[in-house]
C-alpha cells in the first residue's frame, strides 16, 4: 500500500501550482493578522459597553481554536503531504500540554489547597514525600519548554524510526499510532505515574509571573498562539516547497519508486514525523494555559481521530485548509454542544461519513477547484 | 431410626431438666412413627392424639413473638428437637434477621422480598401462605443476638447434616470444620456412621483428622499429620501453622521435634500443590481472557483479515450484540436461562443486518481507499454509540446471568473454575470452529476467498462480487454480534463497551497475521495468557500497556504478523 489514494488517485490530484502558490496562504495570513490584532484591541482598548468590545471568553475560545488549528496543521503535514495517517497525534499534543502543565503546577508554589511549597496538591494527597525525578527542573520555564519539544520529538523519533524502517505503512501504521496513544492514556490514568492520574493537572495560577486569569495575559497567550501558528505555517510552507518537501510528496504518491530512484525514504518520513510531532506538542503547550487543565482524556484515541476529520473537512494537502477545517469544526462543536449536546456525536459521525464519501478533497479543495473553473 | 440418635445427642447437650421431659415425650413420638421424618407424617395425618406434632409445633412457633430474647434459646432448642421441614427456612431467616411477626394477630412471617420502600413481601411460616405486600409498620422483627445466632448456625448445621441432600450435608460438614468442638465432633462421628455418600465421608474423615491434630496422644497426632500432608483445605494449613509457630527467641513452641518436622514437610507439600494450582488457575484466567479477545477479534478477522476492510465500527457491533441480549431479556424476563440461547441468533441477525447496511451504505463507495474507509466507519461507530445512548440512556444496562452459568466448578479447595468463564472459552472455540467450517467448506466461503484473492478473476468466472462483499461483511458483523452476547455476561453493557475492545481486536488480528483465522486464534490465546501472567508482577493496567508495546515492537520485526499470508494472495 504505497499509494494513499489507491487506484482512484490521479497524478494531478493536488495540482502543483496550487500547492506552491501562496494565494490561499496570503489570504490566510492576512486574515490571521487582522483577526488577532482586531480581537486584542477589542478586548483591551474598548469598554464592555462598546460594540467593538470582544469579551475575554471569546479571546480564550479563539486561542483554543488556534492551538487546535496548529495541531490540525501538524496532522496535515504528515497525512496530506506524506500519506502517513497518524491516529496518535493527540498523544504528542497531550504530552506537550503535560510539559506546560508541569511547569504551571510548580508555579503554584505554596498557594495550593495543602499549601506545600514544593509538592503539587495531588502528590500531597497521595502522601508522597518528595518530588519525583521527572518533575525536577520543571520550575524553570526554559527547561520546561525544552522538554515540551524534546520529549514528544524523541518519542516520535523512536516510534517513527521503528515503524518506517520496517516499512509499516497504511492502515497498519494508523492502528499502531492509535495503540500508541491508547497505551499512553492508560499509563497517564494511573495515579502511580505521578501526573495527577484521572484528574490531571489543573488549578494553575500564573505563568512567568503573570496572572493567568487577567485579560492581558489572556490576550498575550492568544496573540502568541496566532504568531506561532503563522510562523509554523510559513516554516512548513517553506519546508514543503523545498527539495525535502518534493521528496515527501513523491513518497506519498509512490514510495517504492522514490526508493528505487535512490532516496532513503524512511529517513524523510521519520524527520517529517518528528517535525509534525513537535508542532503538535507546541500546540498542546499553548492550549493548556488557556483552558487551564490537562488530563489523560486528551490521549483518547477519539480526540486524535477527530483531528483527522478537521483536516479532511478543511482539505488535506493544503496547510490553510487544515486550519480552516479545525476552526470550522470546533466552532460548530461549541455551538452544537451548547444547543443540543446529544446531536454533536451524530453530527460528527455524519461529518466523518459525508466528507470521506462526498468531499474527498475537503471544503477548501472544492472551493479552489470551483475557482479554477 | 435416625432421628432418635440425633435426639439422644440433643438431650445430652441440653442442660435444662424440664426440657428432658418434653424430649422424652418427643422420643415416644419418634418411635411411634415409622417415617424418617415425623413432621411430614404428623402434619399429613393430623392426628390429634399425638401431642407435639403439627399442633405442638404450631404452638411453639406461635410462642416466638411472645418470648423474651433471653428465653429464646430454650424455645429454639425445643423447635430444633421437633425436626420439622417447615422449620428449616424459619431458622435460616431468623439467622438472617428476616423473621417478623404481624402486630395485629402475632402471626410469624418470613420476609421474602423487599418490594418498595417500607413495603415487603412475606410468607406465613406455618400455613405457607404468601402475603403479597405488607407495610413496615404492620410488622415487628423477632430480635436475635449473637449467642442466638451461634446456636442457630449449629441447629441449621445439624439439620442439614442428617438431611437427604448430599450436597447440603457436604456444606454442613464444611461449616463444622470451622468449629471443631467436642459437641460437633460427636455429631460428625454420628453422621459418619450412617453416611453413604463417598464425598461426604471423605470430608468427614478430613474433619476428624484435623480434630486428631489436637489429640492427647502423640501417636494420633503424628498419624493425623502424615494423613493431612498435601491436604488443601485452608483449615488444615491454619492448624499446621500452629505446629511450626515460634516464640520470641526463635525456638519452636511445640516440644515434640518429630511433630515439627512432620508439620513442616506437610506445609511444604501443601505449598507446592498450591503454587501448582495457582499456575493452573492463571492459565485458566489467561485462556478466559484469550477467549474474550478471540470473540472480539474473530469477526474482525473476517472483515479486516479476509476482506481487507478496516471497520472501526466493529466494537459497536459487539456492543449491539450485548444490547440485543439486554432487549431479549426484557422481552422474556421469566426465562433468563433460555434468553441467552435466543439472544445468540437474534444478535447474529441484528448485527449481520447492520453490517450489510454499513457495507451497502458506506464501504461500497470507498473500495480501495483503506484510510478513508477507516475514517468513515469511525463515523459510523460514533453514530451507533450515540444512537444507543439516546435510545437506552448513557448508563450501563443490567444483563442477567442465567442460573446455569453462575457458580463455579470446584476441583479442589485451591482451584475453582467459574462456569461463565468456562462456558465462554468453549463458546469462543465453537464460534471459531463454525466460522472455520463456513470459510473452508461451504460455497460462500469459497467465493469469499476467491473474491479476496483476485476480484477480477472471480468476477470473470461468474461470482457476484458485490453480493459476496455484502454477505462477507454481514457474516463478520453477525459473528461480532454473537461475541457481544458472550461479552454481556462478562462486562458492563454500556455505550462504551465497543471502544474498550476495538484496539485489542485489531492488535489480535494484526499480531496473528491478517487473513489467517488460525493466527487469530493463536494470537488471542497467547496474548491472553501473556497478559494474565504479567498481571501479578505489574498490575492490570501496566500489563495491558506492556502487551500493547510488545505488539507494536513485534509488528516492527514481523510486519505481517505471526502467520503471514504467502503466495500471490499476500499482495
Amino acid at each position: 500500500m504505497t499509494n494513499l489514494f489507491g487506484t482512484t488517485s490521479l497524478p494531478g490530484f493536488f495540482p502543483r501550482t496550487k500547492l506552491l502558490s501562496m494565494d490561499g496562504g496570503k489570504v490566510f495570513l492576512s486574515l490571521l493578522i487582522v483577526v488577532t490584532i482586531g480581537a486584542s484591541i477589542g478586548n483591551l482598548v474598548f469598554s464592555p459597553e462598546s460594540i467593538f468590545y470582544v469579551d475575554t471568553y471569546t479571546i480564550t475560545l479563539l486561542g483554543k481554536y488556534l492551538s487546535f488549528a496548529l495541531l490540525a496543521m501538524a496532522v496535515d503535514i504528515v497525512w496530506g503531504y506524506c500519506g502517513i495517517l497518524s491516529l496518535g497525534h493527540g498523544a504528542f499534543f497531550a504530552l506537550g500540554g503535560y510539559g506546560m502543565g508541569m511547569y504551571l503546577m510548580r508555579q503554584i508554589g505554596d498557594r495550593g489547597v495543602y499549601g506545600d511549597p514544593l509538592l503539587p496538591d495531588f502528590m500531597v494527597f497521595l502522601n508522597w514525600s518528595e518530588l519525583p525525578w521527572f518533575w525536577q527542573g520543571f520550575d524553570s520555564f526554559i527547561f520546561a519548554m525544552c522538554m515540551v519539544v524534546l520529549v514528544p520529538g524523541l518519542l516520535a523519533l523512536i516510534f517513527g524510526w521503528l515503524a518506517f524502517r520496517s516499512r509499516v505503512t497504511g492502515v497498519y501504521l494508523s492502528i499502531m499510532t492509535q495503540a500508541f496513544t491508547f497505551a499512553l492514556m492508560l499509563a497517564f490514568f494511573r495515579n502511580e505515574m505521578g501526573f495527577g492520574g484521572n484528574n490531571g493537572l489543573t488549578d494553575f495560577k500564573d505563568i512567568l509571573g503573570f496572572n493567568l486569569q487577567s485579560d492581558v495575559t489572556r490576550v498575550a497567550l492568544f496573540s502568541l498562539t496566532a504568531i506561532i501558528l503563522g510562523g509554523a505555517f510559513l516554516l512548513s510552507q517553506f519546508l514543503l516547497s523545498s527539495k525535502f518537501g518534493r521528496v515527501i510528496e513523491a513518497i506519498r504518491d509512490s514510495e517504492s519508486r522514490v526508493r528505487f530512484v535512490g532516496f532513503k525514504t524512511e529517513n524523510y518520513k521519520v524527520w517529517l514525523f518528528v517535525y509534525s510531532a513537535v508542532l503538535a506538542a507546541i500546540a498542546g503547550a499553548l492550549y493548556v494555559p488557556q483552558v487551564g487543565i490537562i488530563n489523560p482524556g486528551e490521549f483518547q484515541p477519539l480526540n486524535s481521530i477527530e483531528v483527522v476529520v478537521w483536516v479532511a473537512i478543511g482539505g488535506r494537502g493544503l496547510l490553510y485548509g487544515a486550519v480552516f477545517g479545525a476552526l470550522l469544526v470546533n466552532y460548530a462543536k461549541t455551538q452544537l454542544t451548547g444547543l443540543m449536546p446529544e446531536a454533536w456525536l451524530f453530527a460528527l459521525g455524519a461529518l466523518f461519513i459525508g466528507v470521506t464519501i462526498f468531499l474527498p478533497r475537503g471544503i477548501v479543495g472544492l472551493l479552489s477547484a470551483k475557482g479554477k473553473e | 431410626m435416625q432421628p432418635i440418635e440425633l435426639f439422644h445427642n440433643q438431650k445430652i447437650t441440653t442442660r435444662q431438666p424440664k426440657l428432658r421431659f418434653i424430649f422424652r415425650l418427643a422420643a415416644l413420638i419418634f418411635l411411634s412413627s415409622l417415617y424418617g421424618t415425623i413432621s411430614a407424617s404428623a402434619s399429613a395425618s393430623g392426628n390429634e392424639n399425638l401431642v407435639g406434632t403439627a399442633a405442638y409445633i404450631d404452638d411453639l412457633v406461635n410462642r416466638l413473638p411472645k418470648t423474651k430474647l433471653r428465653e429464646l434459646p430454650e424455645l429454639v432448642d425445643e423447635l430444633s428437637a421437633a425436626k420439622d421441614v417447615r422449620l428449616f427456612p424459619l431458622f435460616e431467616s431468623m439467622l438472617a434477621g428476616k423473621l417478623y411477626f404481624r402486630k395485629s394477630d402475632k402471626t410469624v412471617l418470613l420476609i421474602t422480598n423487599k418490594k418498595d420502600k417500607g413495603v415487603y413481601q412475606a410468607k406465613d411460616v406455618l400455613s405457607g401462605d404468601m402475603i403479597k405486600s405488607i407495610g413496615k409498620k404492620e410488622i415487628k422483627k423477632i430480635r436475635v443476638n449473637n449467642k442466638l445466632r451461634k446456636q442457630l448456625r449449629k441447629v441449621i448445621a445439624k439439620i442439614t447434616l442428617f438431611g437427604d441432600n448430599p450436597k447440603r450435608r457436604l456444606e454442613a460438614v464444611e461449616k463444622l470444620i470451622g468449629d471443631l468442638n467436642h459437641d460437633n465432633l460427636v455429631l460428625i462421628k454420628q453422621a459418619k456412621r450412617q453416611e453413604k455418600d463417598s464425598s461426604v465421608i471423605k470430608k468427614i474423615d478430613l474433619a476428624l483428622a484435623i480434630a486428631n491434630l489436637d489429640s492427647d496422644t502423640a501417636e494420633t497426632r503424628r498419624s493425623a499429620l502424615t494423613e493431612l500432608a498435601g491436604e488443601l483445605h485452608p483449615a488444615v494449613r491454619n492448624r499446621l501453622e500452629k505446629f511450626v509457630a515460634k516464640d520470641e527467641s526463635g525456638a519452636y513452641l511445640e516440644q515434640d521435634k518429630t511433630l515439627v518436622t512432620l508439620a513442616e514437610s506437610a506445609i511444604k507439600k501443601i505449598e507446592g500443590k498450591l503454587s501448582f494450582y495457582s499456575f493452573i488457575e492463571r492459565v485458566f484466567f489467561g485462556l478466559s481472557l484469550g477467549s474474550v479477545l478471540l470473540l472480539a477479534a474473530i469477526g474482525l478477522s473476517i472483515t479486516f483479515g479476509v476482506m481487507g476492510v478496516i471497520n472501526m465500527a466493529h466494537g459497536e457491533l459487539l456492543m449491539l450484540g450485548a444490547y440485543t441480549t439486554y432487549v431479549v431479556q426484557q422481552i422474556m424476563p421469566n426465562h433468563i436461562g433460555t434468553s441467552i440461547l435466543v439472544a445468540i441468533p437474534s444478535a447474529f441477525l441484528v448485527c449481520g443486518l447492520v453490517g450489510v447496511a454499513i457495507e451497502r451504505g458506506v464501504i461500497k463507495f470507498l473500495k480501495g481507499r483503506p484510510l478513508e474507509t477507516l475514517l468513515a466507519t469511525f463515523g459510523v461507530s460514533l453514530v451507533l454509540q450515540q444512537a444507543v445512548r439516546s435510545i437506552f440512556s448513557p448508563l450501563n444496562r443490567q444483563v442477567n446471568t442465567p442460573e446455569w452459568m453462575s457458580g463455579a466448578l470446584e476441583i479442589n479447595p485451591a482451584l475453582a473454575l467459574t462456569y461463565n468463564r468456562l462456558y465462554i472459552i468453549i463458546f469462543s472455540l465453537l464460534v471459531f470452529a463454525i466460522l472455520l467450517f463456513v470459510m473452508k467448506k461451504t460455497s460462500l466461503g469459497l467465493y469469499v476467498r476467491a473474491v479476496s484473492q483476485n476480484r477480477n478473476m472471480a468476477k470473470a468466472v461468474g461470482i457476484r462480487s458485490e453480493w459476496i462483499d455484502a454477505m462477507t461483511f454481514g457474516l463478520g458483523s453477525g459473528v461480532a454480534g454473537v461475541a457481544g452476547v458472550a461479552l454481556s455476561q462478562l462486562t458492563n453493557v454500556g455505550p462504551n463497551l465497543g471502544q474498550a475492545y476495538i484496539i485489542d481486536s485489531f492488535m489480535v488480528v494484526v499480531f496473528g497475521g491478517v487473513g489467517n483465522l488460525w493466527g487469530t486464534l493463536v494470537a488471542a490465546f497467547s496474548l491472553g495468557i501473556f497478559g494474565k501472567f504479567l498481571e501479578p508482577i505489574t498490575g492490570a493496567v501496566l500489563a495491558q500497556i506492556f502487551v500493547l508495546v510488545f505488539i507494536v515492537l513485534f509488528i516492527q520485526k514481523r510486519p505481517r504478523g505471526l502467520f503471514p499470508q504467502r503466495g500471490r494472495a499476500a499482495e
